[in-house]
């Protein structure tokens, strides 16, 4: 059964995508290093194979998977390995890093393809092709591409949800992909549809994007059964629960995933690296990466190699504005503010948002007055309200009797609140106290 | 720009835009028109008396509240609101101190703001209901042509006993319809040409004024509405089964403190029930007991008290009404 292609609740944020929405994807020159924090994805992070001083050529493996939920990581530019050590991450922390000094007289692009040919691979050899290659899922979460596209043997799964959603304000990586590399995601698409052995497939696009709609449409492969929908234009849409909902009017339940209603969700662009793996012959060590806000010059899509720092990213965009005050990873919506310009893109950053200090929130916070207008924006139906009076007097195990485990701290609630709480930073706190102590506490 | 000024806050990065205060301020601002209407038909005892009020209000609030609470603006709209239930020809020093028991009492005792069970206007009235009956009692009529006289011993000394009074009084409709059995006209009713407390009169000022905090979202509009629906429900059977006994739905509707009651004292955003389900067994709730006590309770009019009993059950209500989560089967309720 198909869905009505929306959900409940959510907000509506605006956009702000104009910026970069009609900048064409340009490449950007190999900066002087690149900065591989080994810890790229959700799981557990890589283990470094190489030494200070190695030689690496691009697309060299200088991290190798460790476990199921891990995948390699690779040289983004050829050169010589300086520093394997704690390096600022993203994701506030200080966390082990390769260093690599970028080689500008060597050629970084032709070299023999280190991924084999798709066409005749099984199912299975894809799989593992797609693991060695290093894919994680684009779309933000960085979840390892090869885990998704092996489901237990108990589940099946009947259709694959291709997410070109892009909810989240300022952000036009997917896009810009399906305008301009509408073949690729269609290839990508097809080289899952084979992994997982599944004849059906949507692609859901918010409304608001027309051109991206229409490029996707137009290029549809004729063998496949693949379908395109224009969805209602309403943050969080891309979140995996309310796509499924949107589409195909089925919803995941509190604890369990995707694929237990027979779904697999993979967002464009992963799709589309997909894609360029096999055809490159490359693992995946460049994404496309918007660089946007009023706090950047001359915002742009570029193409960038897997660990660039910001400071190289912003300098290729006319550099910052004099009143930029706030850089942030991802969409403003979920994205994390960075402190340092040194701070590498992942695999996983979809977007560099610097925002002016007129952007910016106040941080001055108000008591609750108990207007419940976050409980009317939750798209999971939890109550926010509760939830957060519970969180400030450190009453964790209660939130979770209130299904905290639901929240995706999708920061709907933080968006709506008159009185300023920062209750996705106090779910966040809270799931992580939960997460340390013992489950009988 | 130095790198040190980068600022790291928490996601989500941007906002809706509204703030508590600007909530606060908007609500002060729509109450506005209430009170020159009430200034329009009472002439200048109606200000003086929303003055007293807030002096007391706002002066507690600032004595012996937090720091800085001030500005957020919701002692304000206490102090308004409490002037607006007032007899116009109430001794102003017991207006005041209607306004320092509703938020010392009221608000700073339960800790301050967002933390109140009882909507601190009403539960100020309510004081002022026990402690001066008389006064709180006695309904001068609206100005016709003595627009400057004020309606009476306004600036008695507190404790002794004021002058009586120059101006007219008369019963307000609903003390006419119980103990009189003598109806008022429905346009009057509408408009506010009758007797009763400052913002007791135009229903349909209040009405304007509350739909605009409705349509900015400061409000939920479902307890109104609930209130509404329920007041005019039961109204309009009892009038069916015996029309001489029960008035009909819009008299109830448009008369005593209904409509200032339903659209700014049970949607305080503090005191009522933060789930939508809840909101409409609120409001239900408050539109039977006003029924209830209207028609065969001791009192005239029962606004207040059906509000104030509705406030202490909203702990409650939250309870009952949790939203059901996505993806578990559950009772579409709500929106």
């Amino acid at each position: 059964m198909l869905g009505r292609l929306k959900f409940r609740h959510g907000v509506h944020p605006p956009a702000l995508k104009e910026l970069t929405a009609r900048v064409p994807i340009r490449r950007l020159p190999f900066p002087d290093e690149v900065v591989l924090p080994l810890r790229q994805h959700a799981g557990k992070p890589a283990r470094p194979v190489v030494r200070v001083g190695d030689r690496v050529e691009r697309g060299d493996t200088i991290g190798e998977a460790d476990g199921f939920v891990s995948t390699p990581l690779h040289a983004s530019a050829a050169g010589r390995v300086e520093e394997i050590g704690l390096w600022p991450h993203p994701d506030g922390s200080y966390a082990p890093a390769i260093r690599i000094r970028v080689d500008a007289s060597s050629p970084q692009a032709a070299r023999p393809r280190l991924v084999p040919e798709w066409t005749g691979l099984a199912p299975g050899a894809l799989i593992e092709a797609i693991r060695q290659a290093g894919v994680v899922g684009l779309g933000g979460a960085a979840f390892p591409t090869h885990v998704k596209l092996s489901p237990p043997k108990d589940v099946s799964i009947d259709t694959i949800l291709i997410n070109g959603c892009e909810c989240e304000p300022y952000l036009t990586t997917d896009h810009r992909t399906m305008v301009e590399y509408p073949a690729r995601v269609h290839l990508g698409l097809r080289v899952m549809m084979r992994c997982l052995g599944v004849s059906r497939a949507m692609i859901g696009i918010e409304r608001n994007k027309p051109d991206a709609i229409e490029a996707i449409r137009g290029t549809l492969p004729v063998d496949l059964d693949v379908s395109v929908h224009a969805l209602e234009v309403k943050y969080p849409q891309g979140a995996e629960k309310m796509l499924i909902k949107s589409l195909l009017d089925r919803e995941v339940s509190s604890g369990k995933l995707p694929l237990h209603v027979g779904v697999v969700v993979q967002n464009v662009a992963s799709a589309a690296t997909i894609a360029e793996v096999f055809d490159t012959g490359l693992p995946l060590i460049e994404r496309i990466v918007t660089v946007t806000g009023r706090g950047v010059r001359r915002p742009a899509n570029l193409i960038v190699p897997v660990g660039t720092k910001i400071r190289d990213l912003v300098a290729a965009c006319g550099g910052l504005t004099e009143d930029a005050r706030e850089i942030v990873f991802g969409g403003p919506m979920m994205g994390s503010a960075q402190a340092s310009l040194d701070i590498p893109v992942l695999k996983g950053t979809t977007g560099v948002v610097v925002l002016t200090e007129a952007e910016t929130k106040p941080t001055v916070s108000y008591p609750c007055i108990r207007c419940g207008h976050c409980l009317d924006s939750c798209p999971v139906f939890l109550n926010p309200q509760l939830l957060g009076q519970l969180a400030l007097k450190e009453r964790y195990e209660e939130m979770a009797e209130h299904h905290l485990a639901d929240c995706m701290l999708c920061g709907c609630c933080g968006y709506t609140c008159p009185s300023n709480i920062p209750l996705p930073q106090l779910f966040a706190l809270a799931k992580a106290a939960l997460r340390k102590r013992p489950a009988a506490a | 720009m130095r790198t040190s000024a980068l600022l790291v806050t928490a996601s989500p990065h941007v906002g809706a835009g509204d703030s508590t205060p600007k909530i606060m301020w908007h609500v002060v601002l729509s109450l506005v028109p209430i009170v020159g209407a009430a200034t329009w038909f009472f002439g200048p005892s109606a200000p003086l008396m929303v003055a007293a009020a807030l002096v007391g209000a706002v002066g507690t609030e600032w004595g012996f509240g937090r720091r800085g609470t001030l500005h957020d603006g919701s002692a304000v709209i206490t102090g308004i609101l409490l002037g607006l239930t007032l007899p116009p020809g109430l001794p102003l020093w017991m207006a005041c101190l209607g306004g320092v028991f509703s938020i010392a009492i009221g608000k700073l005792l339960f800790g301050g703001l967002g933390q109140n069970v009882f909507n601190p206007a009403l539960l100020g009235r309510a004081f002022l209901q026990a402690s001066f009956p008389v006064a709180m009692t006695t309904w001068s009529l609206p100005a016709k042509g003595d627009w400057w006289l004020l309606r009476g011993d306004l600036f008695a000394l507190p404790f002794t006993s004021a002058r009586p009074l120059d101006a007219l009084t008369g019963a307000t409709p609903l003390g006419r319809l119980k103990f009189e059995q003598q109806p008022t006209a429905l346009l009057d009713l509408a408009l506010g040409t009758t007797t009763g407390s400052l913002g007791e009169t135009s229903g349909l000022l209040i009405l304007a004024c509350g739909g605009y905090l409705a349509l900015r979202n400061y409000l939920n509009w479902r307890i109104p509405a609930s209130i509404f629906v329920t007041v005019a429900a039961l109204a309009s059977g009892l009038h069916q089964f015996a029309p001489a006994r029960y008035p009909g739905a819009l008299f109830m509707l448009f008369s005593g403190g209904l409509m200032l009651g339903a659209m700014y004292m049970a949607t305080d955003l503090v005191t009522s029930p933060v789930t939508n389900l809840g909101c409409w067994i609120f409001g239900a709730g408050v539109g039977v007991l006003v029924v209830v006590i209207r028609l065969w309770g001791g009192l005239a009019e029962g606004v207040m008290y059906s509000i104030l009993i509705m406030n202490a059950l909203v702990p409650f209500l939250n309870r009952w009404t949790q939203p059901g989560l996505f993806g578990a089967p559950r009772l579409r309720a709500g929106a």
